[in-house]
């Protein structure tokens, strides 16, 4: 069954336009101009049950947007959606009962009352039998660690531990979708690898769904076997991550170690049939970019025929570099980079 | 469910009692408001019995008892909603299964709880102390009384959930925000009974929601209305409180279309 099916969703905003200076203040008074943004332009896709969905794209490309049509506060204004099998603004008070959503931003938790205070009036919100609750409540307690904070109230809580708090508030209830934006946001390295950690077992044992936005690719690279990419408002991507990698890397890099010192020239003399670029980092190292058009084995042919080499390392480019490519490039020559797949 | 409703109302009186101190100050003014007025109605007044079928004496309860009456069923919904449309924060409020006004409603409830208890009672037994106020001895009285006030609080904060509610069209609602509660203040006749208003005046507070809040259950407190209309003045609280519901609900559905949650 899929837990999320959108079929050309769309959402604009009308925002109001501000003319400029004292005669623009006045004819605003009397005729209010606005313009229409449209945030998401007719995306369509899918998520099966039990998958973990990355969905990146620049700030302002429509991720939240979309987010916040998907969990029902926002109202789509065309386009077809389906989550858990309910259309979520319709249905919104009961489809809510069977998701969980972490806004990294914004938090869920009473700012004036204590952790457990939180928990317990959420309970009776989403109508949890009592034991179903303690048992879920000690479970995740252990699993996050929170021990210690539950009689804190979250005001006096540090980022990191309010947002294994926030967690904890999404998933008191046993959702079967969980959403979240931009869950790492400010967080350190050991409370982000603690909150993947916990997401990936979770998802493991009871087949949560999970759709999260993040700007921090390392979570999508420990948690995500797919990838949703959008730019203003359009689906670029949409597949696994090693595809994005494999699809958008040009090649890769290879960093040669030698045995005695080497010149530029004579490096390029080396490859100069296949035309490849030397970089030197010392006068024993130096680094050749081999893209994926040219013969890996010949390349490395060429230049281990003819110096004497200490050691080879093999640079992948990463997720980051990919994407912020991409991010670059925008959208208009990635056309061109599907032709040339297609063609290829 | 229910009782997380409940729990709404328990955390808001919990939260309140936490700010009490607060509200000493408040029981302060409200007694100097009623004072002044006391004295501007005594010197109006002057060797005259009645004015607008009120007597000295019925004025002078009329006025404790509407000033007390307000720090009961006065709250800040309309603030609070707009400040969560604002700020975006409603949008955590609709991943909730719950009503978002039906919870504001309890919030609302739970402080007017508190208002009641540490507010209204010790304001209106120390201004019974410096004032000549005359309480009726009819427990029925009281008790058709309390219930009037009940729709009082009913009435008025659905007045505030609609005005709250505007932020959703308006990039700022402060201005409408400041003019209702004028408006309530004037036309509920917390300032001045609605019998003293001029003809005309008097004639469109007749057809506004605001009398309910005050104006009528005061005056029956106060003995000037008879207890035999007491049927009609729960008639009109009802009535309103079922007219307000259609421009709440309405504002509502399209409320929902038009969210934009600001801040991403």
């Amino acid at each position: 069954m899929l837990a999320i099916d959108v079929k050309d969703l769309r959402k604009q905003f009308k925002v109001q336009k501000n003319r400029a200076g004292l005669s623009g203040a006045f004819k605003d008074l009397l005729k209010r101009q606005y313009t229409e943004v449209t945030a998401v332009k007719d995306i369509s896709f899918q998520i099966p049950q039990g998958e973990i969905c990355g969905y990146i794209g620049e700030n302002g490309a429509g991720k939240s947007t979309t987010i916040k049509m998907l969990t029902g506060i926002l109202v789509p204004t065309s386009g077809e959606l389906k989550v858990n099998g309910y259309v979520p603004h319709l249905d919104r008070e009961k489809f809510v009962k069977e998701i969980g959503v972490v806004f990294g931003q914004r938090s869920q938790l009473w700012w004036d009352i204590g952790v457990i205070e939180s928990f317990n009036l959420l309970r009776k919100v989403y109508s949890v039998p009592q034991n179903d609750f303690n048992r879920r409540l000690d479970n995740l307690v252990e699993r996050l660690q929170l021990g210690d904070l539950l009689n804190r109230p979250v005001r006096k809580l540090s980022l990191g531990q309010r947002m294994r708090c926030e967690l904890v508030a999404s998933l008191l209830h046993n959702p079967s979708i969980v959403f979240l934006d931009e869950p790492t946001i400010g967080l350190d390295i050991v409370v982000k690898t603690e909150i993947r950690d916990f997401l990936l077992e979770m998802n493991a044992q009871e087949g949560t769904t999970i759709l999260l936005t993040t700007h921090d690719l390392q979570d999508i690279e420990a948690l995500c076997s797919r990838v949703i990419m959008l730019d203003d408002g359009s689906i670029i991507y949409d597949g696994g991550l090693e595809e994005l990698k494999t699809t958008w890397s040009k090649g890769r890099e290879i960093q040669f170690q030698f045995a005695e010192p080497m010149s530029l020239d004579k490096l390029r003399q080396l490859t100069q049939s296949l035309g490849l670029t030397w970089n030197i980092e010392n006068e024993y190292t130096a680094k050749l970019f081999v893209p994926h058009e040219v013969n890996f084995s010949e390349a490395m042919g060429l230049v281990v025929g003819s110096a004497s080499i200490r050691d080879i390392k093999i640079f992948e480019s990463n997720t980051d570099d990919i994407v912020r490519g991409i991010y670059q490039t925008g959208s208009a020559q990635l056309e061109e980079k599907e032709k040339e797949l297609v063609r290829s | 469910m229910i009782s997380a409703y409940i729990d709404f109302i328990r955390m808001r009186f919990l939260m309140m009692l936490a700010y009490r101190v607060n509200y000493y100050s408040g029981i302060v003014i409200y007694a100097i408001n009623i004072g002044a007025y006391y004295f501007l109605w005594k010197a109006i007044y002057g060797s005259q019995d009645t004015m607008a079928g009120f007597t000295i004496a019925q004025m002078t309860t009329y006025l404790a008892v509407s000033w007390m009456a307000r720090a009961f069923y006065f709250n800040n919904l309309d603030r609070d909603i707009a400040n969560e449309i604002r700020d975006g924060s409603v949008a955590i409020q609709m991943i909730r299964p719950y009503n978002y006004l039906l919870v504001k409603l309890m919030q609302g409830f739970g402080e007017g709880l508190f208002r009641f208890m540490l507010f209204m009672i010790p304001g209106l037994a120390i201004v019974c102390l410096i004032f000549p106020v005359d309480l009726p001895k009819d427990p029925i009285v009281w008790l058709t009384y309390l219930a009037m006030l009940v729709f009082s609080f009913l009435i008025n904060s659905q007045i505030n959930i609609l005005t709250g509610l505007f932020a959703f069209f308006v990039e700022n609602n402060e201005g409408l925000m400041r003019m209702k509660r004028v408006m309530v203040d004037f036309f509920s006749g917390v300032m001045i009974p609605i019998a003293f208003f001029p003809g005309w005046l008097e004639a469109i507070a007749k057809w506004l929601p605001f009398q309910a809040i005050t104006y009528l259950p005061s005056s029956l407190f106060t003995g000037r209305t008879p207890m035999s209309e007491a049927g009609s003045i729960f008639l009109i609280q009802l009535v309103w409180l079922l007219v307000l519901l259609i421009p709440i609900i309405f504002m509502w559905r399209a409320a929902r279309t038009r969210l934009f949650v600001q801040g991403g």
